[in-house]
């Protein structure tokens, strides 16, 4: 009798999102000091550095000041670390044991990969909307329709660098993955032109092959009249196979093993 | 024991049914032909040493690695769907738990991937860590850890536990209280099968144990049953002169005699009689008699070549006890 009635009870909650799982996962985000700092604190402040200069403050880039311009890409920056931890917690987590102990329950993985996914994105929302709220008052302005479609660009076009966090949490060891990947995305940004404008030198030449700077002008490209390059789309297609590809060869190497 | 026979869905569904299971990874043969049979109740010890092939029998029979060849039935089920309804879990050697979630939250959180579970006050009561729900999975010792794991398996309440080397690396007091914890459980007529490289766990906690090597079973039966396959006991003596072994292995129960330069071990089932005869009819000095463990048998059956007659031999003695 009972072989028949468990099954049917114990695999209702298999299917959908798990509440619980989702509420876990972004609580876990909240604690993590590291992940806090980086995604929440630190692009406000870098915004605050970099773009509250005065002049900045006067000079259009197009439809908005350059202040806005500097805000949208800190919010940029602050989603794509959200979301690159988020894509390298995947693989810590396999590393620990993680995905094979839920292996032993009737979490699907779909679940399991969505719910990763969704908590990233939350937090990566959370970057934008704090280094909105912060940069508008300090002097961020413009047309308020063309910045905030480049704050949802900023925020929906992060999620490439969860398919980076996932491969680089492959080939860096487990512990701290995120202590090398936040310095090292903040290179990226930098030399790809989140932080300040490039102007026409030699970095804005290798700006060109970093993974930031494609999406970067795509996000900016409501507020300039520049439109998007040919460079640009090149620069984030050609990234973004290289991580899906990297991550999923990586997976399929780590899951041969078991 | 009446209520766990009528708890049985139909007469003759095994806990496990593994049938000529294979799994060979590159050139290396981890399983090779191996049958088990597990009755609901028994508690079962797979023991065998390191890369025997414990831990690739037990991913197959959770699912978590295909065979080569061979069937696999959990509970009349197969394993992919005795893991959905429940009905088995397991306790894994090592990793499978988030370092920054509590204790109670880890609990909880396993609690929600399955449709109804037990409270989780009460999976952590019976594991022995209900006072530590406050604690950081990181902070835990190994065998806080361990019995966390072993919490997370009661939360569906299953049939059949296994667990994969539960208390390696583990302290005398952690493993003492892991098993402790699982006996209690034992108790209450779940089906569970542990893998062990201690003979003393196997000894000490199944009703049955089930000797591996190189991916085979090389004995099935009772702690007892495997102990008498190398019989009885090894009287040593030292001989100041000639020794007669001829006339040793004459002696009653007398099963082997090697000398070892000026010492002789006797491999017998009737030491008395062995001890008596070189006190009284020998000039041996400093006699020693010694009881043959479990290792004993454990070395001798996974290097001998006989080992698998020897296993038949048992089995069918086994076979028989379950019939009558």
């Amino acid at each position: 009798m009972s072989a028949v009635a468990v099954p049917s009870a114990a695999t209702r909650a298999r299917r959908g999102l798990n509440l619980t799982y989702l509420t876990v996962e972004l609580r876990r985000l909240v604690r993590n000091r590291r992940t806090v700092i980086f995604t929440l604190v630190m692009p406000p402040v870098f915004f605050l550095l970099f773009g509250t200069v005065e002049s900045y403050k006067t000079e259009s880039v197009g439809h908005a000041n350059v202040t806005a311009w500097i805000m949208i890409s800190m919010a940029l920056y602050g989603a794509i670390l959200a979301t690159t931890s988020g894509g390298a917690s995947v693989s810590v987590e396999r590393a620990q044991g993680w995905t094979r102990q839920l292996r032993l329950t009737p979490l699907s993985p779909v679940t399991y990969v969505a719910t990763k996914v969704i908590s990233a994105m939350v937090l990566g929302l959370g970057a934008v909307v704090v280094t909105a709220a912060v940069g508008i008052p300090a002097g961020a302005t413009g047309d308020a329709s063309r910045i905030a479609t480049s704050l949802a660009l900023a925020w929906v076009g992060s999620s490439v660098f969860a398919a980076f966090g996932l491969f680089m949490g492959y080939l860096l060891p487990a512990e701290n993955v995120m202590q090398i990947l936040g310095p090292v995305l903040a290179l990226l940004s930098f030399a790809g032109g989140l932080f300040m404008p490039l102007g026409d030198g030699v970095f804005a030449t290798v700006a060109q092959f970093v993974p930031t700077y494609g999406l970067a002008e795509i996000v900016r490209a409501p507020i300039t009249d520049e439109g998007v390059s040919v460079w640009a789309l090149v620069n984030v297609l050609a990234w973004g196979v290289v991580f899906v590809v990297g991550a999923a060869w990586r997976f399929r190497r780590d899951t041969a093993r078991a | 024991m009446t209520s766990q026979l009528l708890d049985t869905p139909a007469t003759g569904t095994l806990a496990l049914d593994l049938r000529g299971l294979r799994k060979s990874f590159g050139t290396v043969r981890a399983v090779d032909g191996l049958d088990l049979a597990v009755r609901p109740g028994e508690v079962v010890a797979f023991l065998g040493p390191n890369g025997a092939g414990k831990t690739t029998t037990i991913d197959m029979l959770l699912g978590l690695a295909d065979p080569d060849e061979g069937t696999v039935q959990v509970l009349g089920l197969e394993p992919g769907q005795a893991i959905a309804a429940g009905r088995v879990s397991a306790v894994m050697q090592s990793g499978g738990l988030l370092k920054d979630l509590t204790v109670l939250e880890t609990v909880q959180l396993t609690a929600s991937f399955f449709g109804g579970t037990r409270p989780a006050r009460e999976v952590m009561q019976r594991a022995g860590i209900a006072d530590i729900g406050d604690r950081k999975v990181g902070k835990c010792s190994g065998g806080q850890q361990q019995r966390l794991r072993f919490a997370l398996a009661l939360l569906p309440d299953p049939d059949l536990i296994v667990l994969d080397e539960p208390t390696t690396g583990m302290d005398v007091e952690g493993r003492r209280d892991f098993w402790n914890a699982l006996r209690a459980d034992a108790a209450r007529g779940r089906t569970i099968l542990f893998a062990t490289h201690y003979l003393e766990e196997a000894d000490a906690y199944a009703d049955r144990i089930v000797m591996v090597s190189h991916g085979r079973i090389v004995a099935d039966g009772s702690a007892a049953q495997v102990k008498s396959l190398t019989s009885g006991r090894i009287v040593s003596a030292s001989f100041e002169g000639t020794i007669d072994a001829a006339a040793l292995r004459g002696l009653p129960g007398v099963v082997d005699v090697e000398v070892r330069r000026e010492r002789v071990l006797i491999r017998t089932t009737d030491s008395d009689s062995v001890a008596r005869h070189l006190l009284t009819a020998t000039d041996a000095t400093d006699l020693e008699i010694a009881a043959r463990g479990l290792e004993d048998a454990f070395i001798a059956l996974t290097t001998d070549a006989q080992a698998a007659h020897t296993a038949e031999t048992i089995t069918e003695t086994q076979t028989e006890k379950s019939h009558a």
